[in-house]
């Protein structure tokens, strides 16, 4: 069985939310990235910010989402962009899960209230309590310059975040 | 459907073509092309590895093979290592050789084993691990690996098939349909 169709079995099917999509302000938050740290988004304010939604840590190695963006950081940050993970899972998880697959970028705890910043940008899964697997990435006057919802079960992989980057970088040198 | 104005992703094709630069198994200009991005410590490329052989000795002459890495570091420790022995030895002529040492020895990645299988192969294996140690390959490696991401690669082992990414099961059987489907037809998985 592959992954796709274990998450099909597990979350409803299709996507029923709707994301935030460009020209949106990017709703602040405030969560957890350690049991100790609070990360609000406002911080980021002037940088850009790739927000990864995802459904749930510890999903199979080798197809992982997150373990792929933490291979590409350095791509990322060539535009200086700051990646952050969300999930709905407590901070005490994420930093189990994070230890287990060193990652390089923190993953955000939208815990209590559960799914808050989720539905805050829409992506929120009502029924099956977590989010889309949706990007965002947020220019630095802290504006969604672009969005994307993958098939809950379907990495969506880097290409488009990295395509979002470079035309954001565009828009900011014809400035 | 989705009604809202959110982003898209671009297609997933192959954005760097089969060239010169690639490690290439069979005649360039065969009429199937297969491109495999994978990690030499990836439990799925190592399993995938005698089937891409069996493969290649169906389709002979009428399949190009390019094999790119795309190592997971963080996941696979040694990946990146030996992503880059397979580089030193093809600068010795001996690519394939070391790749397929490298695939039947997944669980024995460290650089002793590594100078080991060069000894086996008749090459210089002081000169492989002195370049390996000293990054030689470590641009040619973040290449390959930098091209998937813009492909679309989202995990290993992704192949290409004439250039469209191949998103099915990875036996025998269904790569070989996809393989030697006709232009046009579609995939029936």
């Amino acid at each position: 069985m592959n992954n796709e169709t274990r998450y099909n079995q597990m979350y409803s099917e299709g996507c029923r939310t709707r994301a935030l999509a460009q020209g949106a302000d990017a709703p602040e938050f405030s969560l957890h990235s350690t049991p100790d740290q609070f990360v609000r988004l406002s911080e980021f304010r002037g940088r850009t910010v790739i927000l990864a939604f995802y459904p749930a840590d510890w999903s199979p190695v080798c197809g992982d989402q997150m373990a792929l963006y933490n291979e590409i950081l350095p791509e990322f940050q060539q535009f200086g962009a700051e990646l952050m993970g969300i999930s709905v899972d407590g901070a005490w998880c994420h930093a189990a899960f994070s230890r287990d697959r060193k990652l390089h970028f923190p993953l955000l705890a939208d815990f209590e209230p559960k799914g808050q910043a989720a539905q805050a940008y829409g992506v929120y899964r009502k029924g099956d309590g977590v989010s889309e697997r949706a990007l965002f990435v947020i220019d630095p006057e802290g504006k969604i310059h672009w969005s994307y919802v993958s098939p809950i079960g379907v990495n969506p992989g880097a290409a488009g975040i990295l395509s979002a980057l470079e035309t954001l970088e565009k828009n900011e040198v014809a400035k | 459907m989705r009604t809202t104005l959110a982003g898209s992703i671009p297609a997933s094709k192959l954005t760097l073509p089969v060239a010169g630069r690639d490690h290439i198994q069979g005649p360039i200009d065969a009429p199937i092309a297969l491109v495999e991005y994978g990690d030499y410590e990836c439990p799925f490329c190592g399993e995938v590895y005698p089937v891409i052989k069996a493969i290649q000795g169906r389709l002979g002459k009428n399949l190009c093979f390019a094999f790119r890495h795309f190592p997971f570091a963080n996941t696979h420790p040694h990946s990146e290592l030996a992503a880059q022995a397979a580089e030193a030895a093809g600068a010795q002529g001996s690519f394939w050789e070391m790749h397929g040492l490298l695939f039947e020895n997944q669980d024995a990645l460290e650089l002793d084993d590594i100078s080991q299988y060069a000894e086996a192969l008749g090459l210089d294996a002081a000169r492989l691990a002195a370049e390996v140690l000293d990054g030689v390959f470590v641009g040619r490696v973040r290449e390959d690996f930098r091209s998937g991401v813009r492909a679309g690669v989202n995990g290993t082992p992704t192949f290409f098939i004439n250039g469209e990414r191949y998103d099915g099961a990875r036996g025998l059987d269904p790569l070989l349909a996809a393989l030697t489907r006709q232009p046009g037809e579609r995939l029936a998985f």
